[in-house]
């Protein structure tokens, strides 16, 4: 069965050179991890040999070896979060759940990783489960949040969707507001961005309304395509570091004034999205 | 033909050659450790280390990677060569003590301290193993896995490589399990200790079928004897 799933992502990502890293993503997607007998197909298909595809499975922090768990708790030990505290949440969450990065319980239920910058380092210290940023984590916030994220976070969600409602969002870097009150979509001020994709670099702008899709900006952004998102005002990139639940670009994560965190799929015309709110 | 100057002498070498070449050519000895004819030049071990260009503007590269060029100024063994050369092999000494070649290089440079952390590895990941490997037994069994402080040599998922043939060359060019001492004792691994041979071949069961380079060894008598 798994043999047929393989070699179905492999057709996917069909003959090209090159595209190993891709490859395993997908197949870390499906599984969680990378299962052995996955890497020997993955090897055969493709005519790399074994020792290189160990070798890039074992390179990147972001494939694992072993099964993990149902959710993954990502605690931020960059700079920014180590100074304000990140170790102290690590230890927490260790204690928490009995394991150290890297490990995952003995229930299945979660696996822990540490992980450096996730590019919201003004929210430090920065606790992500399963693509949910949390922010500004304090020791005694941690058995809360994992008693949440058991329950299931995307649950959670399900009912603040059904409102619509206008948010105030800043870069998850400098924390410089993004609201645009020139501007306004859906009657409110629109939230302003930089983006690139192609050749191209513009700016964009969303509407504020939290479910409205409206969008309108510089250049014409072809369906599917997926843009880089930037701070008007630090000039960083805002890609964060989870994947979009529906199409698997990347996510990019703002602050939401009040406490919280949302997050948009950086793909045109996808709809994946997340808040979370404290 | 390139034309280069090396240690004030004026040397002309082949299109495509190596720093190192054209070094080892004029007979200027270069101190090389992860280079090995007929291997791919990999540049980890930075021991041979020359300056190019004229001071203050001149800078340090390893040799067996940087490409002859014209024109290029070249010192092999100028102080500040020297200095960064023991350093590299102090360094060396902090990783794995308990490496012959790595001792001789020490005697050799007169290396007399070592002001590190005394780590006892038994790799120094310079590779030679994973090119001879590849390059010379055309098996790719074993290679680079991990990264940063985790970085090792070995098979995928540690367990016997299909494609290993057992040729013993890996084991062969490897600077640091080559006369490696047991050390029982770490702290004395840079004692010369190595005169009690008594190679890891000596315990290991998996050795029987290795090929052997370093015949005669006297491991094998050792082991001949007890038999
Ligand atoms: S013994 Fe095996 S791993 Fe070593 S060089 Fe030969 S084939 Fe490669
Ligand atoms: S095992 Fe030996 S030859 Fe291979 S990288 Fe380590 S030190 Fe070099
Ligand atoms: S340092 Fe934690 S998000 Fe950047
Ligand atoms: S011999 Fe040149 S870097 Fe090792």
């Amino acid at each position: 069965m798994q043999q047929v799933e393989i070699a179905d992502i492999l057709a996917r990502h069909g003959e090209k050179e090159g595209g190993l890293i891709s490859i395993l993503e997908s197949i870390q997607a499906k599984y969680g991890y990378l299962p052995r007998e996955a890497l020997e197909e993955v090897a055969e298909k493709t005519g790399h040999a074994l020792v290189d595809v160990y070798g890039v499975a074992t390179f990147y922090k972001a494939f694992s070896l072993k099964p993990r768990g149902k959710h993954l708790i990502s605690v931020c030990l960059g700079t920014a979060c180590h100074v304000r505290g990140g170790p102290q949440i690590a230890k927490e969450v260790k204690r928490q759940l009995g394991i150290r990065p890297g490990e995952t319980t003995p229930d299945k239920e979660f696996t822990l990783e540490t992980v450096n910058c996730l590019g919201a380092c003004a929210l430090g210290p920065v606790v992500v489960i399963d693509g949910h940023y949390f922010p500004n984590v304090k020791t005694s916030m941690v058995k809360g949040i994992i008693d949440r994220a058991r329950d299931g976070l995307d649950k959670v969600e399900v009912d603040k969707d059904a409102r619509v409602f206008p948010i105030e969002v800043s870069c998850a870097r400098c924390n410089h507001s993004l609201m645009d009150t020139e501007h306004k979509l859906d009657g409110y001020p629109s939230v302003r961005v930089t983006v690139s994709f192609g050749q191209k670099h513009g700016w964009l702008e969303l509407s504020s309304l939290y479910g409205s899709y409206n969008t309108s900006s510089k250049y014409e952004i072809p369906e599917n395509t997926i843009v880089n998102f930037f701070c008007p005002y630090c000039n960083a990139e805002l890609m964060g570091g989870s994947l979009c639940s529906e199409c698997g670009a990347p996510m990019v994560p703002m602050i939401v004034r009040g406490g919280g965190m949302v997050q948009i799929c950086s793909r045109k015309g996808c709809k994946g999205h997340m808040l979370d709110l404290l | 033909m390139i034309k280069l100057k090396i240690n004030g002498v004026d040397v002309s070498v082949e299109e495509g050659s190596t720093v190192l070449e054209a070094a080892q050519f004029l007979g200027f000895p270069i101190p090389t450790l992860c280079h090995m004819e007929g291997l791919t030049p990999y540049g980890a071990c930075r021991l041979c280390v020359v300056e190019i260009g004229n001071p203050p503007r001149s800078k340090l590269v390893s040799s067996c990677t940087y490409p002859a060029e014209d024109g290029l100024v070249v010192r092999t063994s100028s102080e500040r060569v020297m200095r960064a050369r023991r350093m590299i092999i102090e360094l060396l000494l902090a990783t794995c003590p308990q490496s012959k070649i790595i001792q001789d290089l020490a005697s050799k440079f007169n290396v007399r301290q070592q002001r590190f952390k005394q780590e006892y590895e038994d790799c120094i990941l310079c590779g030679l193993c994973v090119r001879m490997c590849e390059e010379q037994m055309m098996a790719k069994a074993i290679g680079f896995r991990g990264r940063g402080e985790n970085r090792s040599i070995g098979t995928p998922f540690d367990i016997k490589s299909e494609v290993c043939r057992q040729c013993g060359g890996c084991i062969y060019v490897c600077p640091a399990c080559q006369l490696r001492c047991t050390y029982n004792e770490p702290e004395k691994a840079i004692c010369g200790g190595c005169a009690n041979l008594a190679p890891p071949c000596l315990e290991k069961e998996n050795f029987h079928d290795m090929m052997c380079y370093m015949d005669p060894c006297v491991a094998c008598e050792i082991r001949k004897e007890n038999n």
